[in-house]
């Protein structure tokens, strides 16, 4: 019963934030702070993420691969695809639900328990326009992009760790990678997380945007809001890739 | 005129109150008072529909406030302005935008007649030189008295009032209801305080409306207030009263 309650009002926040597009004036310039908070403060960590996750994964996949029966350039073949596929999107998917997540849930419950979001409405405001459709556009537009940046460094991660540890050349990594690279993989990587990025700010908002009770309620607000993307990532990636691949 | 018919609120399972109906004639100073979470907040957002009853009406000049769509709201929600209990500051803007925003949104002035607007508010609220703090460096009076200028910047028609004195020091809190009653003066204001400040009833009010037990237990002027007999309002009048002499 609750759960349908709040189904219900994430649909209606949702199709207030849609009916709202219109009103560009209103959100114009918070879009722009929200492009830069959700994106390019969010590069540092995810080109950490990207290099990390493509250099563990070499080593383990050439550790799980440790036979005579493979070409050691299999290992990049494994590895750019599980970046390019899965990985660089999940991940960072994740990492954004806590970064980007919970930073909105606590700024949007901060302002309804203050009651700043009462003070927009009051005043003729629509504060569905000024603070949830920015953070939703920055997020669908943002994730995308670092998406691709994930992936990339998630390769040259692979490479080098590659290199490195002796497991095989740079060129034969990349001979490998290319061998098994297919385009669609790219677009469906790019709409996994354009869905994540969906996923993240809509559930961050709609939880912060319905805080109540206090510093407390933020702070509830909040873990729900990074919990439930977390789970609502997982699912929709499930959801993706049996319906896609 | 604000006609309010038989509103009853509950959250849940909560009951906050039931069969709240009084009438608040323009240009009058009407006090809400009751004890400390008896739902004076949450009766005041409904007058501009910031939360929607269970059941009932909220009337303005014949008009039922929940029946707007959200445009027309919108154009409604403008004729108030509201002072809410901790000031409710944008705290990513500072002072004077806090104060500009409005008109900024609402209005086509030009930068020079906003900053003529903005300084003539602050001014009204005694903080000619506030303009330029963050909100983060405002006390607590000072949030309240930015607050309000910036309830009055669009010029509404009613002023609503969130407890404008609680946890003031009693010279701030006179200063301050002072400040509502020249309000009232000189924009021919309709205002609505919510206040469990007895002394502050005293010195602004034309009629108090009274919540307890989940319902409205009382309505009357201030003249009626003093000579009632109405038990609950006699204990929580009293109890004011015993503490402004402890
Ligand atoms: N959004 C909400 N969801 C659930 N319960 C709420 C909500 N807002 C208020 N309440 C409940 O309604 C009751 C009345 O709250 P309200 O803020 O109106 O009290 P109040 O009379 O203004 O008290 P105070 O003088 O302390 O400000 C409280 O019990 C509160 O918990
Ligand atoms: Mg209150």
């Amino acid at each position: 019963m609750e759960a349908l309650k709040q189904l219900g009002q994430y649909t209606l926040l949702l199709y207030q934030a849609l009916r709202s597009v219109t009103e560009f004036s209103t959100y114009r310039e918070n879009l722009f702070n929200e492009f830069v908070k959700v994106g390019y403060q969010s590069i540092p960590i995810i080109m950490l993420v990207g290099v990390f996750t493509g250099a563990v994964l070499t080593l383990q996949t050439a550790y799980q691969l440790d036979t005579d029966l493979y070409p050691a350039y299999i290992v990049g073949s494994i590895v750019a695809q599980s970046v390019i596929i899965e990985l660089a999107a999940v991940i960072s998917g994740l990492v954004l639900a806590g970064k980007v997540g919970a930073r909105i849930s606590t700024e949007l419950g901060t302002m309804r328990v203050s009651e700043q979001i009462d003070a927009l409405e009051s005043m003729g405001f629509n504060s569905v326009a000024f603070l949830v459709l920015p953070r939703i556009f920055a997020g669908v537009l943002m994730f995308p992009v670092l998406y691709i940046i994930a992936s990339t460094l998630g390769i040259i991660g692979g490479v080098v760790a590659g290199a490195a540890d002796g497991i095989l050349p740079a060129a034969e990594f990349m001979k490998g990678g290319r061998q098994f690279f297919f385009p669609e993989d790219v677009v469906f990587g790019i709409l996994k997380s354009f869905v994540f990025g969906f996923v993240i700010t809509s559930i961050s908002c709609f939880k912060g945007y319905f805080a109540f009770g206090g510093a407390e309620g933020v702070g509830n607000a909040t873990t729900q809001a990074t919990v439930l993307s977390c789970i609502y990532i997982l699912l929709a990636d499930f959801v993706l890739a049996a319906i896609l691949l | 005129m604000i006609e309010i018919n038989n509103l009853t609120k509950s959250f849940g399972k909560n009951l906050i109150w039931k069969d709240v109906s009084f009438q608040i004639e323009d240009g009058e100073t009407l006090a809400v008072i009751g004890k400390s979470g008896c739902g004076k907040s949450v009766l005041l957002k409904h007058l501009n529909a910031l939360m929607y009853p269970d059941s009932g009406e909220v009337i303005i000049d014949g008009q039922c406030v929940f029946d707007l769509n959200y445009s027309e709201l919108r154009l409604m929600r403008q004729r108030f302005g509201i002072l809410f209990q901790g000031g409710a500051l944008f705290d990513s803007i500072n002072t004077f935008e806090n104060i500009a925003f409005p008109l900024r949104y609402f209005t086509n002035k030009t930068e020079g007649e906003i900053k003529k607007d903005v300084e003539e508010a602050l001014d009204m609220v005694n903080l000619k030189d506030a303009g330029s703090k963050a909100t983060s460096e405002l006390s607590g009076g000072m949030r309240k008295r930015v607050g309000l200028a910036r309830a009055i910047i669009l010029k509404p028609d009613y002023l609503l009032y969130d407890e404008p004195t609680s946890g003031l020091d009693p010279q701030t809190s006179d200063e301050i209801n002072e400040l509502i009653v020249s309000m009232a003066d000189s924009f021919d204001l309709t205002s609505i305080v919510i206040t469990h400040d007895m002394h502050s009833v005293l010195s602004i009010a034309e009629k108090v409306a009274f919540l307890d037990s989940q319902k409205l237990s009382w309505f009357g002027s201030i003249d009626e207030m003093k000579k009632s007999e109405h038990p609950p309002l006699v204990e929580f009048t009293t109890a004011s009263e015993y503490k402004i002499k402890a």
